[in-house]
């Protein structure tokens, strides 16, 4: 109980987005954290074994010998009903493939940090979202964060929802590496009253592994009813969005902050001809260009995605229905997809297929490997959007931004 | 750190295995199957207060069916590759509730199991992992059918040389095909991880030594191992009557060993001490692989060459049959 002494009184700190998110699973109160070095998501368990290390809150931090055991152990303390964190970057991410899938088909609500990174090979540090993304089909909440403060906002709010025995669904907290990982920014840190006060206890219910409860958990099924089974996780998945906006209308009134929608945030949209769309830190160069081409008299907005799974379609059809055209920006590619797009892309292209009236949309693929995506590049996308506007349409469905050719 | 061990009392005897049943009728395993056996002897020795995880293999795929399973205490599927980390996650999920007053504190039993695919080839970086972290009470089991037994019997590096198996097929022009000599994992595991205090061999055909062997492993505190030679009809191709006597006649041709080492201290067991000792004889080697189908494409100078390979391991190594390596000798 030495986090209430700690977190009294809620105060400002600045911190990067990986700190947030470590007082955050001190103030949760976590029960079993595993580690594997691999950078940028490492920062993360830097500052969970010093907040340990410091007494701030109790919890066995494991340091596991690859990300696949890393993120087995976390599956099997979730089982017994602990309340578990980890997390991994890139590659790292990728050897934890099959953990990963088996943990959301055992309904196992862990809650993992992503910290965004390119793929080997060749090696780069810098961010892309293709390592969180290639989990989208598997059942696993995806989440991608803005800010720091939105980093910390998120994790409190994954146990919640994660937990919630109408989801039991693992979910990722993804952060871009650097831009989020590394970089400090002011960040509001509540009190454990009010932690306490939005965050129940894990509990497993009659699915815990307890000598009192004998149950065999992920007996092999075959065709007998491994569809059963299947559509069990879809039914749960289906059920997160009203968890999520039951969740997210609560955490608003206990820490008094938070957007209209836990989905997507909408930036000038509302009378916009042309919405860009991305994820993640992008937002920031995002909106900047926005608001000097609304200087120029250009109707452009900005929809931020944060919850990728589960995918909103319904807010986000609301909310690109009416404009004339969408500019989506991936920082990740997906080689011999529909169009050569961008996985966001051809999501949001599919979300608004059977629309009406739908807009055109354009894809991007821009920032990989974490180069910057600047104002002007994003004044260049908009301006080639404007041109399958003029011509009726897209001549050019995908186009790499800044590339040297 | 160590948390409280349950008291399970070593058995005197078959008459004092316990009658409690917490692997019953539900599994479809083989006629004959002796890894079946090794699961039952497990938790009747563990007893109900026990969670049991259990890699993918024949014990996982063979033994839990939906709405058939033969486990009467908790039982949960790991990954193949994940014994190591299922047994320190459910271990480190139950410490952690209980120290901090979140679930009822008493000393419950953790077994992970894996085959020999499971731990002696893929998990093994994972079960010596779970080896270094003695502040949880668990113990890793592997039930060595000396190949993937579930997926159609294919070599793994737990098999012995010259084994036929389906990826390992004696042909017209490579008769053996299985060049790698059984890795010797036991050994190995103690060697690399001095803190462990128990590790040991088994086989389940000496009922009351493998009863007491658990519950050593179990009471002992801390990380721990045991690894039993599991005879296969399916995959050594013999008749099923016979598994029991082939799991003995391993022991007493000095194939496998039977030992535990407990505080770092080496106990030789039944015929394996008696062979050491010079009270008994090995037996010729050929006694127990020529009872077995998948050595039977080996010739006379294979058969020679396995027998001087094992009398070499009894009369050269440093520990016979156990440390292959010895102090270089200065005197000479």
């Amino acid at each position: 109980m030495a986090t209430q002494t700690l977190y009294q009184t809620e105060r400002e700190e600045l911190i990067s987005g990986s700190e947030a998110i470590a007082i955050a699973c001190a103030m949760a109160d976590v029960d079993v954290i595993t580690a594997y070095p691999i950078r940028p998501y490492d920062t993360v368990m830097q500052y969970v074994s010093k907040l340990k290390a410091d007494g701030a809150f109790d919890c066995d931090f494991i340091v596991a010998e690859s990300e696949h055991s890393q993120f087995e152990i976390v599956k099997h303390a979730s089982a017994v009903g602990a309340r578990t964190f980890c997390g991994s970057s890139g590659v790292g991410w990728f050897y934890a493939f099959e953990a990963i899938t088996v943990t959301a088909g055992l309904r196992l609500p862990v809650v993992a940090m992503v910290g965004n990174r390119a793929l080997d090979d060749p090696g780069a540090f810098g961010v892309e979202h293709n390592d969180a993304m290639a989990v989208r089909d598997l059942g696993w909440m995806l989440y991608w964060v803005g800010t720091a403060q939105e980093a910390f906002d998120t994790a409190i709010l994954a146990w919640r929802v994660a937990e919630d025995p109408r989801v039991f669904l693992p979910a990722a907290i993804s952060c871009d590496g650097s831009f989020l990982t590394h970089s400090q920014a002011i960040v509001n840190v509540p009190t454990q009253e009010q932690v306490d006060r939005f965050l129940p206890r894990y509990d497993r219910g009659r699915l815990l592994l307890h000598p009192d409860n004998p149950i065999t958990v992920a007996p092999q099924v075959n065709e007998d009813w491994l569809m059963e089974i299947r559509r069990q996780t879809d039914d749960a998945m289906r059920r997160t969005s009203d968890v999520i906006k039951e969740a997210y209308d609560e955490f608003k009134q206990v820490f008094g902050r938070g957007d209209p929608s836990p989905f997507i945030e909408e930036y000038m949209t509302e009378d916009a001809d042309i919405v860009l769309v991305g994820m993640g830190t992008l937002a920031m160069p995002v909106r900047v260009a926005v608001r000097r081409m609304r200087e120029q008299g250009k109707k452009v907005g900005f929809l931020r995605v944060k919850f990728f799974r589960p995918f909103a379609t319904d807010e986000i059809r609301e909310a690109l229905g009416h404009c004339k055209a969408v500019g989506v920006i991936d920082r990740d590619y997906s080689y011999g997809s529909p169009s050569y797009g961008g996985v966001l892309f051809n999501e949001i292209r599919s979300a608004l297929y059977n629309l009406d009236q739908r807009p055109l949309v354009q894809s991007f693929i821009a920032g990989l490997g974490g180069r910057e995506v600047l104002v002007r590049d994003v004044e260049e996308m908009t301006n080639m959007v404007q041109n399958s506007i003029d011509s009726g349409q897209v001549t050019q469905e995908n186009t790499w931004i800044g590339v040297r050719e | 750190m160590t948390t409280m061990t349950q008291e399970l009392p070593q058995v005197r005897g078959v008459k004092q295995i316990p009658v409690y049943e917490g692997f019953t009728s539900g599994h479809r395993t083989c006629q004959g199957c002796e890894s079946a056996l090794v699961m039952r002897l497990m938790i009747k020795a563990a007893g109900p207060r026990s969670i049991v995880v259990g890699s993918t293999g024949c014990m996982y795929v063979a033994n839990t069916t939906y709405y058939s399973t033969p486990w009467t205490v908790p039982w949960m599927h790991t990954q193949l590759g994940s014994s190591g980390s299922a047994a320190t996650g459910t271990a480190a999920g139950l410490a952690s509730l209980m120290r901090k007053g979140k679930m009822t504190e008493e000393p419950i039993n953790v077994i992970a199991f894996c085959g020999d695919g499971g731990g002696v080839d893929m998990g093994l970086s994972a079960i010596s992992a779970a080896l270094q972290h003695d502040e949880y009470n668990l113990l890793i089991l592997c039930y060595d059918n000396e190949s993937y037994a579930n997926t159609d019997i294919q070599v793994s590096g737990s098999s012995p040389w010259g084994a036929n198996s389906t990826f390992s097929p004696p042909g017209k022009v490579h008769r053996i095909m299985n060049r790698r000599w059984k890795k010797n994992t036991v050994p190995m595991l103690a060697a690399g991880h001095p803190d462990v205090r128990y590790v040991a061999t088994a086989c389940g055909s000496y009922g009351p030594d493998f009863t007491n062997k658990i519950r050593r492993a179990l009471t002992i505190g801390g990380p721990t191992f045991i690894h039993s030679i599991d005879p296969c009809p399916k995959g050594w191709d013999y008749d099923p009557k016979y598994s029991h006597e082939l799991g003995m006649l391993a022991v007493e041709t000095g194939i496998w060993v039977q030992y535990e080492i407990v505080d770092g201290e080496l106990i030789l067991n039944g015929p394996s001490r008696a062979i050491s000792r010079g009270i008994r004889r090995r037996k010729p080697v050929t006694e127990y692989l020529q009872r077995q189908g998948r050595f039977a494409h080996l010739t006379e100078e294979d058969l020679k060459f396995f027998q001087e390979k094992i009398d070499d391991s009894w009369e050269k190594w440093w520990i016979p049959g156990i440390v292959p390596f010895r102090p270089h000798d200065e005197g000479e």
